[in-house]
């Protein structure tokens, strides 16, 4: 057997763990959830199937539509707030704390990355609740006269988002910040560039595939999650997740439950090609 | 003008990311049924009460053995894979990296969905098992990419080298290509333990008498505001920022 031959040999065998792992656990499953979808209920039991059904429904049925289209709407908000809250923290991390505080101001400001995170929404909830801090501080200061109700709304689900993924986006557009060379702004002010113009022709542009790359996580993560709606934002107004798990749980009612989340992976990977051209997965 | 702006936005910032943290500490020490305000007293019966409660401590150690095992294979499988692209070219090496790298970009309630109705057909019950199957899924990805990222030229040659001095493949992997890739493979280790251990909606659908902690703490969650989940959250999270603080001196220091 020839050099090149046995190198290939043991490569197929160095990458078939990893492969067989993921067709089995990853792959298959996916491929059992789609054919899943086009089954219906009858009764209690799964008939199997051809029958677009599921998907008919879940475009026609109003409160199932309407989870699609609040899932849609709550991610796009956290994504923008996000990101136009993290970058001015992440730019005075990098351009206005010391060189030598700066790994300490950014380890601080990802801190609560590390609470629980079923315990961070439920942190939220004592902020935001009734008898929370918030409305006792603002009734306490006579600014208001009666308690804010902001728990178990869509209010709450955003705050409960942005507070997670302002940390996240920091991260990574810190990093694409620190990368830049002190030059282009130099360059850009000496030939006569405001700070305002600097900003928005030489800084901003350089940075995009970063940002978009974070915000483009931001949509997948927070479009994806059950736990922060369910618990800030209630059962006033479901989300995709929320009532994939409703369809699972109370109603057993699996086909459906798999036509939606094949929807949610859909509205993900239209997100994937709008941001493409400037995604820089490799990059994170 | 603009300088004073910045600070006051850097401390407004630092206000909004502590204050639900703070507020979870502060009232895990409440000496009274629920934990908001005002404070009635100070008082550690709450963390008496989460570490004397035994579902929730066999739900804790649960969880440190999914996270322990199921991030030991994922680093497993994610670095023995890469060590096979970043070495040899194969026909459709490209197609392969996509297939690895797919579950990153799957929302984890997707990736438990199919999992639950997989293992129904199969049958194999909710246990832990499935639920560190599942992680392994998620964490192989990121273990792929952090140690693909870290391999290099200066790694291949001396690869080379051991092996024209007649070492095996195995002596490669073993006694070469990972003590250079120490770093990166701690740090991959270490934020698969920190994912798996966090990860709530797998372990959730795959769960059913044995759970881990996220799902413990979860069910603990539907009696209402109580400062005994305060005193699990501030314990947890103590906890997490030691690791933090161990990983920071240990692992990226010796990069640094």
């Amino acid at each position: 057997m020839s050099l090149a031959a046995r190198e290939r040999r043991q490569g197929w065998g160095l990458i078939a763990p990893a492969l067989l792992w993921l067709l089995a656990f990853f792959l298959i499953p996916f491929a059992v959830m789609l054919a899943l979808s086009f089954a219906h209920m009858e009764e209690r039991t799964v008939v199997h199937g051809f029958d677009p059904g599921n998907y008919v429904r879940i475009f026609t049925d109003w409160t199932m539509f309407k989870a699609l289209v609040n899932s849609v709407e709550i991610t796009l908000i956290v994504t923008v707030v996000s990101v136009v809250l993290a970058y001015p923290l992440a730019a005075i991390i990098a351009f206005r704390v010391p060189r030598r505080w700066q790994r300490l101001a950014l380890l601080l400001a990802v801190l609560p990355f590390w609470t629980s995170y079923v315990v961070r929404s439920y942190s939220w909830l004592l902020v935001l609740g009734q008898n929370g801090v918030l409305n006792k501080a603002l009734l306490g200061l006579g600014l208001i006269s009666a308690p804010l109700e902001i728990a178990a709304t869509r209010t709450a689900t955003v705050i409960g988002f942005v507070h997670f993924f302002v940390m996240l986006l920091t991260l990574t557009i810190y990093a694409n910040l620190i990368q830049l060379s002190p030059n282009y702004a130099r360059a850009a002010q000496d030939l006569g560039a405001g700070r305002f113009q600097t900003f928005r022709h030489v800084i901003l542009p350089l940075t995009l595939p970063g940002v978009v790359t974070g915000a483009f996580l931001t949509f997948v993560l927070c479009i994806g999650d059950y736990i922060t709606p369910q618990i800030l934002g209630g059962n006033n107004e479901l989300t995709l997740p929320q009532l994939i798990m409703l369809q699972m749980g109370r109603g057993g009612n699996f086909p459906l439950a798999s036509a939606l989340s094949v929807v949610l992976m859909l509205v993900v990977t239209l997100a994937y090609a709008v941001s493409a051209r400037w995604l820089r997965l490799d990059r994170v | 003008m603009m300088r004073f702006l910045s600070w006051l936005y850097l401390a407004a910032a630092y206000l909004f990311i502590f204050l639900p943290v703070g507020v979870l500490v502060v009232f895990s020490f409440q000496d009274g049924r629920l934990p908001v305000p005002p404070l009635q007293g100070v008082s550690l019966r709450w963390y008496e009460k989460v570490l004397s409660d035994g579902d929730l401590m066999a739900a804790l150690v649960n969880s440190l053995i999914v996270a322990l095992i199921s991030s030991a294979v994922a680093l497993a499988l994610g670095f023995l894979a890469a060590h096979a692209l970043a070495r040899v070219k194969l026909p459709g090496s490209v197609l392969m990296r996509v297939v690895i790298i797919a579950p990153m970009t799957v929302s984890t309630l997707i990736i438990g969905l199919g999992l639950l109705t997989f293992f129904n057909q199969i049958g194999l019950r909710p246990s832990l098992l499935a639920t560190g199957i599942g992680h392994v899924v998620i964490n192989l990805p990121l273990c792929f990419a952090i140690t693909y990222a870290a391999m290099g030229d200066h790694q291949k040659n001396a690869e080379r080298a051991a092996r024209d001095l007649g070492a095996s493949e195995a002596q490669v992997l073993w006694l070469v290509s990972a003590p250079m890739l120490a770093p990166a493979l701690a740090a991959a280790f270490f934020l698969s333990v920190t994912f798996s251990w966090d990860e709530f909606i797998i372990a959730f659908l795959l769960t059913r008498f044995d759970v881990t902690l996220p799902v413990e703490i979860w069910s603990m969650l539907r009696s209402g505001l109580s400062p005994a989940t305060n005193a699990i959250g501030s314990l947890v999270f103590l906890v997490s920022i030691g690791v933090v603080v161990l990983a920071e001196i240990f692992i990226l220091r010796r990069r640094a």
